[in-house]
């Protein structure tokens, strides 16, 4: 197949040189063109963070007055009146902490159920598995005044426990971990665990999440970002401005500093930079995760 | 079939039990609850009072309601023809063979995805600002507007500004979707094309655009799904003049969480949910999904 594939492809691409060279100046003006919109495309994508960074380092005067394209030197003023107010670094700390606990309960009951549901056979399995499926139809805001009242009755309004416990059950999570299960987890290896003499619940510690691996990876990162844009959840739960994660705080210095614009330019930079180093460092994988999951929708 | 399987089948059940017992109580319960409390009257302080129908009664009576379901679509509408029409051009772009730093190019249009809604709504708010936003002062220092354009007090330009950053957050996902179904069209079919000397165009609109049919509709109708609940960008917005950018969601919180009426804001979420169920059943019968997904 391979080589008969690259013969086909040497046969375009000889093709293809000689189109090229018929229509040399066509062309090049078709591909000025291409790069031309995608040029256009990326810089309005990056220009307002860019705008957001110059903006943050100006007097409220300059905002005011100037259109602004060169940093200036006013960061620190700006940063020290919004810290003075807005505790943006404690809802830093936080939503950290609520993301990493949650994408780690996600990950870890997302791929338990997952082998659950691929490698066993146990009465009612199907319809079980129909049922978590249909839990994926659900808008999420339909819940939602139950829940703050069933919160309430638990005493659990103004702690971390409602948006951490309900990770545990993740539709998504168990219909991604259950294929790819199906696909990478040969029975083999659980027979030889278990002629080894291993529990199963050892069995999936020590065999199958090692090989899940991949995947866990790729279902973490879309958890992460998920759960770290989490808002409506905290402003309702939480009461505490102290407990609130970033996301909230983000508003909370939009509502406090109506009129000053430097500090609320520097309460979005704080919010834009993390998921900036977060993203050069795993673009890859996202963008290889969503035509994965793409293709298999 | 297996006789070690059998007989350890009990431990699937447990293992996928954790699932079920926390999204009884989570998630499940809080929703026949919400429903308990849509026939109610409660603030959050006193105990709920039974009222039968009566929220859902003043719910048809509520012209604020149906303004938000109306700028709701509206708001939809105009974010996702543009959002479609731009994320399938760049994707059959970047699929072409000749093109370089692809790789560079998908991760900056995806980027603006994984940013905060919350952040882009305060952004964009203050980039659009009347008196000192940058857009305005752009405009200006190139001489298409002499005074500054006071964008929110226009009802069109505010839903126009929010549809633009829904649409500017969600373009490059739904081109790394339309990648993925792009590359999986078959390479073959492309060369008999060719051989039958079909031009760039004919290969588009023959065999592209027929092939991509399904990937098209699955991003159309997760598009009604999520476009119907829009909610944390456009309240940083704001309401817009005339509450004209006031979207459904919205509604429910201001109503519930505001206004402390969460008896009513609990009939609005049924009334919301039986609104995205019915628009996502039609594009549903509309687009025949059934046969697709087989």
């Amino acid at each position: 197949m391979k080589a008969n594939d690259s013969v086909i492809k040497n046969g375009i691409s000889l093709k293809q040189t000689k189109t090229k060279k018929a229509f040399n100046a066509k062309s090049f003006f078709g591909k000025f063109a291409v790069y031309f919109v995608l040029i256009a495309v990326a810089f309005t994508c990056l220009l307002p963070f860019y705008s957001m960074m110059i903006t943050s380092t100006h007097t409220n005067s300059d905002i005011a007055r100037k259109l602004l394209l060169i940093p200036g030197s006013e960061f620190m003023n700006n940063y020290n009146r919004l810290i003075d107010t807005v505790p943006v670094w404690r809802g830093f700390i936080n939503t950290v902490f609520i993301t990493v606990v949650s994408t780690v309960l996600n990950l870890y009951f997302s791929a338990l159920a997952g082998y659950g549901f691929s490698k066993y056979n146990y009465k009612g399995k199907n319809i079980l598995f129909l049922a978590v499926l249909g839990t994926m139809m659900i808008p999420g805001q339909l819940g939602i005044i139950g829940f703050f009242k069933l919160m309430d009755s638990f005493q659990m309004l103004n702690t971390y426990w409602p948006l951490i416990l309900p990770s545990i059950s993740n539709a998504f999570g168990i219909f991604f971990m259950k294929q790819m299960c199906d696909s990478s987890i040969p029975y083999e290896i659980l027979e030889s665990g278990r002629i080894d003499g291993c529990g199963e619940l050892k069995i999936f510690h020590r065999l199958v999440l090692p090989l899940l691996m991949p995947a866990v990876a790729t279902l973490g990162i879309f958890s992460f970002i998920g759960k770290w844009n989490d808002f409506l959840t905290p402003m309702i739960v939480l009461f505490d401005n102290e407990l609130q994660p970033l996301p909230v705080m983000i508003a909370m210095v939009k509502s406090q500093f109506s009129t000053d614009f430097g500090a609320m330019y520097v309460g979005i930079v704080i919010s834009v930079i993390p998921i900036l180093i977060f993203f050069s460092l795993v673009s890859k994988k996202i963008i290889s995760g969503i035509t994965a999951g793409a293709l298999k929708g | 079939m297996r006789n070690s399987s059998i007989n350890k089948s009990r431990y699937g059940f447990y293992f996928v039990l954790p699932y079920f017992i926390v999204f009884l109580v989570f998630g499940l319960t809080p929703i026949l609850f919400s429903l308990y409390l849509s026939f109610t009257k409660w603030d959050g302080f006193s105990d709920p009072v039974w009222v039968g129908l009566d929220n859902y009664a003043r719910l048809f009576k509520d012209t604020y309601f149906f303004k938000s379901i109306g700028n709701t679509l509206i708001i939809w509408i105009m974010s996702i023809v543009p959002q479609l029409i731009l994320a399938l051009a760049l994707a059959m772009i970047l699929n072409e063979k000749f093109i370089k730093g692809k790789h560079f190019f998908r991760a900056v249009f995806y980027f603006p995805n994984i940013v905060t809604p919350v952040t882009l709504g305060v952004l964009f708010s203050l980039m659009f600002d009347w008196q000192t936003g940058s857009v305005n002062k752009f405009l200006m220092a190139i001489g298409l507007v002499d005074d500054p354009v006071y964008w929110f007090n226009s009802p069109w330009l505010s839903r126009i500004i929010v549809a633009g950053v829904i649409m500017w957050q969600y373009f490059g996902f739904n081109m790394l979707v339309f990648i993925a179904g792009l590359q999986s069209i078959p390479e073959e079919l492309y060369e008999a094309a060719q051989v039958d000397g079909a031009t760039k165009w004919d290969m588009a609109t023959q065999i592209t655009l027929p092939l991509l049919k399904p990937v098209l509709l699955f991003t159309f109708i997760t598009s009604v799904i999520g476009g119907l609940q829009l909610f944390d960008a456009p309240l940083m917005l704001g309401n817009g003049p005339d509450n004209s950018t006031l979207t459904m969601v919205m509604y429910l919180f201001q109503t519930a969480f505001q206004q402390f009426d969460y008896s009513y804001g609990a009939a609005i979420a049924y009334a919301i949910f039986v609104i995205v169920l019915f628009f996502s059943l039609i594009s549903m019968k509309f687009s025949n999904m059934k046969k697709v997904e087989e």
